[in-house]
């Protein structure tokens, strides 16, 4: 996949991302604990972990889609909390699960932000959603319903409709995790790309090593709703953490004991 | 207590919703394409349900008036009875239960997968926000059709109960005497009367749905769960505001 993203020259500033002593509680668990990060304007930041330790939370968290039970985000000196923070700062979320509107087109997905901001005109608005599908070869889904896509797919339109809005701040929940080894790379180019050409900050939530070591200006490890480590990718090529390194590059034991119990069913 | 608490919540939430809802107003006219499909959706689709239903109503309030009235010489009042209680009360009530049913469930549905499937939470990070592009069509579009629903209902109505007179064969009231009786009695302010009481049941209605889905949280278990809320809250408010309403008109 070669086409590279050429975004349109983006008028704006750039914004950091300031997260200071984040905590977050559903009922009686803490999901988050006392996160503290700093991700600086126009870098590529990824957050790794395993799943369930609260990564999406976080990005939701930088979204200003929940409310944080303690501690505060700040995008530039806005705060993410404040619904007036949208006004200032466009920012894009590529969801986990995708979340595209599920009465809309494809086309008319991506082309809905344009649309209610009114941006541009019908052609300007055309123009911007092919180049979009094209460079995530969704040509052929155009006219197709999200009912109708795969979940690859899907997260595919989900970055797509990302990319049309044109954001200051970029973020990614587990962009590559439904997708094969080719398009995990297209991603990961538009995401290099899009640094090198416009003022976006993006911070990616992933599962995937390559993936945030190959394009990742700096990382955080988050373990059950701890950072547990920040640090630019050399700094993980050889982690001294054990907790680290078993997950960035877990052994597979087969004679774990866990699975005895496994065994018996099958004799 | 806990469950008063819930209550005065909801209403806190309906009216905050209703308040957030008309600063959009001014946005109608660009999101003019919304407005008909949800005109389309409120009223062309619930259209056939209300021409047969209230068809049937004034038929049966004919026959039952005709039964009794017949026994004090009463016939030919048959055509003010129906036609009143058909124009005041049974046409907009029962359109309001109606559009409940049909529209009010399938805006809480949808609203409420938005919600669960985190749509609302894409329009939120868009910068679009829901009052404006999906309760404020809404709203508007009900306020255009309950009049004309509520209308179509009196007029099914009526010739229900026409029909009925003058086929009817221990009632015999020829159409003709049957509509003059409807028309003497008949003022412009009772057919007012009853398209307003429709306008306010039908806003109620889908404030209370569309609020009851957005505040919908969790996986489709709670879409079911929503539905039923609102269907059901709708009913109440339906019957509570009737006795309101027509107090106020009186
Ligand atoms: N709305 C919610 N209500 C209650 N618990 C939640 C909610 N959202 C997430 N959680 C919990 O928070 C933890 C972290 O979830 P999440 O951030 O989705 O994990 P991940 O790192 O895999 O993205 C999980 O244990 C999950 O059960
Ligand atoms: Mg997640």
């Amino acid at each position: 996949m070669s086409s590279t993203y050429t975004a349109s020259p983006f008028v704006g500033k750039t914004f950091g991302v300031t997260v200071s002593h984040l905590t977050k509680q559903f009922g009686r668990s803490t999901v988050l604990k006392d996160i503290n990060l700093e991700v600086r304007p126009g870098e590529i930041f990824a957050i790794m972990g395993p799943s369930g330790s609260g990564k999406s939370v976080l990005l939701k968290h930088i979204a200003g889609l929940e409310t944080a039970t303690s501690g505060e985000v700040r995008i530039g000196e806005y705060d993410a909390a404040d619904p007036a923070t949208r006004d200032k700062v466009h920012l894009a979320l590529v969801f986990q699960a995708g979340a595209l509107f599920n009465s809309l087109s494809v086309y008319d997905n991506l082309a809905l932000y344009p649309r209610e901001h009114r941006l541009y005109d019908e052609a300007g608005i055309r123009e911007r959603v092919m180049h979009a599908l094209s460079i995530l070869s969704l040509e052929k889904a155009v006219k197709k319903f999200p009912s109708e896509l795969s979940g690859g797919m899907k997260k595919r339109v989900a970055i797509a409709r990302a990319l049309v809005m044109e954001p200051q701040l970029l973020l990614y929940d587990e962009p590559t995790s439904e997708l094969d080894p080719v398009m995990s790379a297209t991603i990961s180019e538009i995401i290099a790309t899009l640094r090198e050409q416009t003022a976006v900050t993006s911070i990616v939530v992933t599962h995937d090593r390559s993936l945030a070591m190959s394009i990742a200006d700096r990382m955080a490890f988050i373990m059950e709703g701890k950072i547990r480590a920040t640090g630019t990718p050399a700094d993980f090529k050889q982690p001294s953490d054990p907790v680290i390194a078993n997950f960035l590059h877990p052994v597979v034991d087969l004679k774990n004991p866990r699975f005895k119990q496994l065994e018996h069913n099958y004799e | 207590m806990k469950y008063l608490s819930a209550v005065l919540g909801h209403i806190g939430g309906t009216v905050l919703l209703l308040v957030r809802s008309l600063k959009y107003v001014g946005t109608l006219p660009h999101q003019f394409p919304r407005f008909i499909e949800q005109c389309y959706l409120i009223g062309y689709t619930t259209l056939p349900i209300v021409t047969i239903l209230s068809f049937f109503i004034g038929s049966v309030l004919a026959l039952q008036s005709g039964y009794s009235m017949e026994n004090f010489g009463a016939k030919q009042f048959i055509g003010t009875l129906v036609g009143l209680s058909m124009a005041r009360e049974l046409g907009p009530m029962m359109v309001a239960i109606l559009v409940a049913g049909r529209v009010g469930s399938a805006i809480t549905a949808e609203l409420a997968s938005m919600q669960v499937y985190q749509e609302i939470d894409a329009l939120e990070t868009m910068n679009i926000p829901p009052e404006r592009m999906l309760v404020m069509p809404r709203l508007a579009a009900i306020l255009c059709m309950m009049p004309v629903l509520a209308i179509i209902a009196n007029l099914c109505g009526w010739y229900g109960g026409a029909l009925v007179c003058q086929y009817t064969h221990f009632i015999s009231v020829d159409s003709q005497a049957y509509f003059a009786a409807l028309k003497r009695f008949m003022e412009p302010k009772d057919i007012i009367d009853g398209l307003i009481k429709a306008e306010v049941f039908g806003f109620v209605i889908v404030l209370v749905c569309c609020y009851t889905g957005l505040s919908t949280r969790g996986g489709p278990r709670e879409i079911g769960a929503s539905v039923t809320k609102a269907v059901v809250s709708s009913l109440i408010l339906i019957l509570v505001l009737d006795y309101f309403v027509t107090k106020i008109q009186l």
